[in-house]
């Protein structure tokens, strides 16, 4: 059910919400900017239970974009080699990282767009990144001429590692980009385009609502104290999307997306869906400005 | 062999009597709002079929929509030249709100018309044919040496997800008309009257327009909730319709007078767009999402305050649909839009809603679209919660004088 939680702040009209928000973007002049910057006002001086749940944010963050370089590695060196064998074993694992901190990446200018655009997200002579090396290794079965793309790859991803240190982040963002992962299920995992040569797709179904549920978790002390059953409510829901994934669950990693029936893609859909749609309320729940 | 016979809806309703009163026609009432309607103010009148232009176009938007794409079964020009012909007389009796055909009456026979409009008002329908790309490469068609370079198949586009299934076509059809029904009556009975002929490729219904193009109507909404074609080309605007709109000199003697129609199938992602944030979603089309008026002002018509800053950051994101779509962002170039919004049930492997916006465009040269969907494609922050499924594009004959056909100038 969908249930409206927070109560309309009167005092705050759009215009002003939006005059602070505008204040809050980043600054980046590249028109990809913008699309990820969704948050909400911010606070002018956050409360140390927000600074809290951002530095709890921070760390997963930092960790990701670390093990992100790190898992990188190894894959761009099999794709440098020429180790089509090597590079695909290789290629999960490099991916998760990154699905779990996504939204964050988004903020950064064309950086996403260089490590994560797919086929049809860009010029074609603009392509690079994941997904380029993706349909070599599974549609090409080859690694040739891969190598300056990889390269890029490991340099933009360790540019994401660098920069996210400096990243600029409030609570209602970090909630804010809990929800913004399960859009991602919802519109490219759910669907099997996001990997569409490996169809890979369950394995970063998996990654971002493990990253949602870590921004969420982060912000949580500030939920409980606002409205605790909504709070609950959200971590069983968790709950029950991890475990509709177990039925597909081999070894490492997952079957297919090519594996699964209609009926199996719309179970886990309406899952995502019932779920959030209760985290969707949560930044309007935890945003103090204006009180 | 039965005779044929003339029985109209109109003359089956004036001879009245037992025959109407059993067929449940309700005759008077019928017959003096029938006759009283006026073509473009109530939704319940007639919209001349024939003209300069074909109508559907700069014809004020109605509510309803019914397209079909056909493929042509057949390389036999003859056939093609005869399918126009009874396509055109149809699609003329029925914006008249008469029935199609001529037998309607003979106890052993099939009715040529299919009956479902029998005392519906004609409801403002209009009938336009637009003719593919596809159809001026069958070899047989002898059209190959008319083609104008323009009507070459989309480019694909940045962000394009597109089904063959529910693209192209040879010929298309679109019924526009306020009354559901006779716009289906219309697809229907043309589908029909081609069989064999032709075979519809696909279709789509459409519930509601989303896009206004006369001054006298308002800004409707689509499935986001969203005041959509503000800024769109008004058919009063004279000048912009000759400058946007109709193929002139530069086009082939045949399409002058015509247009370049451009229809895409966009699935929107309700479910996520309705858990985005108001904040979220008026900075991702641009606009305020009640009153319609651009960030930051109050009034639905003021213009795009493209270099509005505030705190040293665009008021309008650089990515906002709003920007990106308008005229100054695309070297000048307008389209008119004439879309329509659809729902086709649940989409089975989601289980969510299967809805959307079915685009339709009309403009001089294809080009026009393709610039402004080039940007929107790579850069609209709309594009999270879309998804183009469907393409296709159509030359648009010009329009057809009583005892010619659509595509005469094409065929003859």
């Amino acid at each position: 059910m969908h249930r409206n939680r927070v109560r309309p702040v009167l005092t705050i009209g759009v215009l002003a919400l939006l005059a602070l928000f505008v204040a809050a973007c980043g600054s980046s002049d590249d028109v990809t900017t913008d699309s990820t910057t969704t948050a909400a006002a911010k606070t002018e001086q956050p409360s140390p239970q927000e600074e809290a749940a951002v530095a709890d944010y921070r760390d997963y963050l930092e960790q990701n974009t670390g093990e992100l370089a790190a898992e990188t590695k190894p894959f761009v060196a099999a794709v440098v080699a020429g180790n089509v064998a090597q590079a695909k074993a290789r290629y999960a694992a490099a991916r998760i990282p990154y699905e779990r901190i996504e939204p964050v990446a988004g903020a950064f200018g064309d950086l996403d767009p260089r490590i994560d655009a797919r086929e049809d997200g860009v010029p074609a002579d603009e392509w690079g990144g994941f997904h380029r090396i993706e349909k070599a290794l599974w549609i090409e079965d080859t690694a040739k001429g891969m190598a300056p793309v990889a390269k890029q790859l490991q340099a933009d991803v360790e540019e994401l590692d660098q920069k996210v240190k400096t990243v600029d982040l409030d609570a209602v963002e970090v909630a804010t980009g809990a929800n913004e992962l399960l859009a991602e299920v919802s519109g490219s995992k759910i669907t099997g385009e996001e990997e569409r040569y490996s169809h890979i797709d369950l394995v970063d179904f998996e990654a971002n609502v493990e990253g949602s549920l870590a921004a969420f978790e982060a912000v949580k002390p500030l939920l409980d104290a606002k409205d605790a059953d909504l709070s609950g409510e959200i971590e069983a829901d968790f709950k029950m999307v991890f475990n509709s994934l177990e039925p597909y669950r081999r070894g490492n990693g997952f079957v297919l997306y090519t594996d699964l029936t209609k009926a199996d893609t719309r179970k886990l859909s309406i899952k995502i869906d019932t779920l959030a749609e209760k985290l969707s309320q949560v930044p309007a729940e935890i945003d103090n400005s204006g009180e | 062999m039965p005779s044929k016979t003339s029985i109209t809806r109109r003359r089956l309703l004036a001879s009245a009597g037992v025959g109407a009163a059993a067929v449940g026609l309700g005759g008077g009432g019928f017959l003096a709002g029938r006759e009283s309607a006026e073509a473009d103010s109530t939704g319940t009148g007639i919209v001349p079929f024939y003209g300069a232009h074909q109508t559907g176009i700069d014809t004020t938007a109605q509510d309803r929509l019914h397209f079909a794409a056909f493929d042509l079964l057949t390389e036999d020009p003859a056939e093609l030249r005869e399918l126009m012909r009874e396509w055109t007389r149809a699609a003329a009796e029925a914006s008249e709100g008469e029935m199609v055909g001529d037998v309607n009456d003979v106890p052993l026979a099939p009715p040529d018309d299919t009956g479902e409009t029998v005392g519906l008002l004609p409801s403002r329908l209009t009938v336009t044919f637009g003719f593919g790309p596809s159809l001026f490469e069958k070899p047989g068609l002898g059209l190959a040496g008319k083609r104008p370079a323009d009507l070459q198949p989309l480019p694909t586009l940045p962000g394009d997800n597109l089904n063959p299934g529910e693209s192209g076509g040879d010929i298309c059809v679109q019924a526009c008309s306020d009354d559901p029904q006779v716009a289906f009556h219309a697809i229907r009975n043309l589908a029909r009257i081609g069989r064999g002929v032709v075979a519809v490729r696909w279709s789509q219904l459409g519930f509601g327009r989303t896009a206004t193009t006369s001054r006298s109507q308002d800004t409707p909404r689509n499935l986001m909730g969203l005041k959509d074609g503000t800024a769109n080309i008004k058919s009063e605007d004279a000048e912009a319709m000759e400058r946007f709109v109709w193929i002139g000199e530069e086009g082939p003697a045949w399409l002058r007078g015509g247009t370049y129609m451009v229809t895409r199938r966009i699935r929107m992602l309700l479910e996520v767009w309705d858990r985005a944030s108001l904040l979220d979603q008026e900075r991702t089309i641009g606009r305020h999402k009640y009153s319609g008026a651009p960030l930051g002002g109050s009034d639905e018509f003021e213009p795009l305050p493209l270099e509005a800053q505030r705190n040293g950051h665009p008021l309008i994101p650089r990515n906002a649909h709003v920007r990106l779509a308008s005229a100054r962002e695309n070297s000048g170039a307008r389209i008119l839009r004439r879309g329509y919004s659809f729902t086709d049930g649940v989409d089975e492997s989601l289980g969510e809603l299967e809805a959307g916006l079915f685009f339709i465009s009309f403009q001089r040269r294809p080009e026009q679209f393709v610039e402004i969907q080039r940007r929107l494609g790579q850069f609209d922050a709309l594009n999270e919660y879309i998804k183009h499924v469907g393409s296709a594009l159509f030359a648009v004959p010009p329009g057809a004088a009583p005892g010619g056909y659509v595509g005469e100038t094409l065929l003859s």
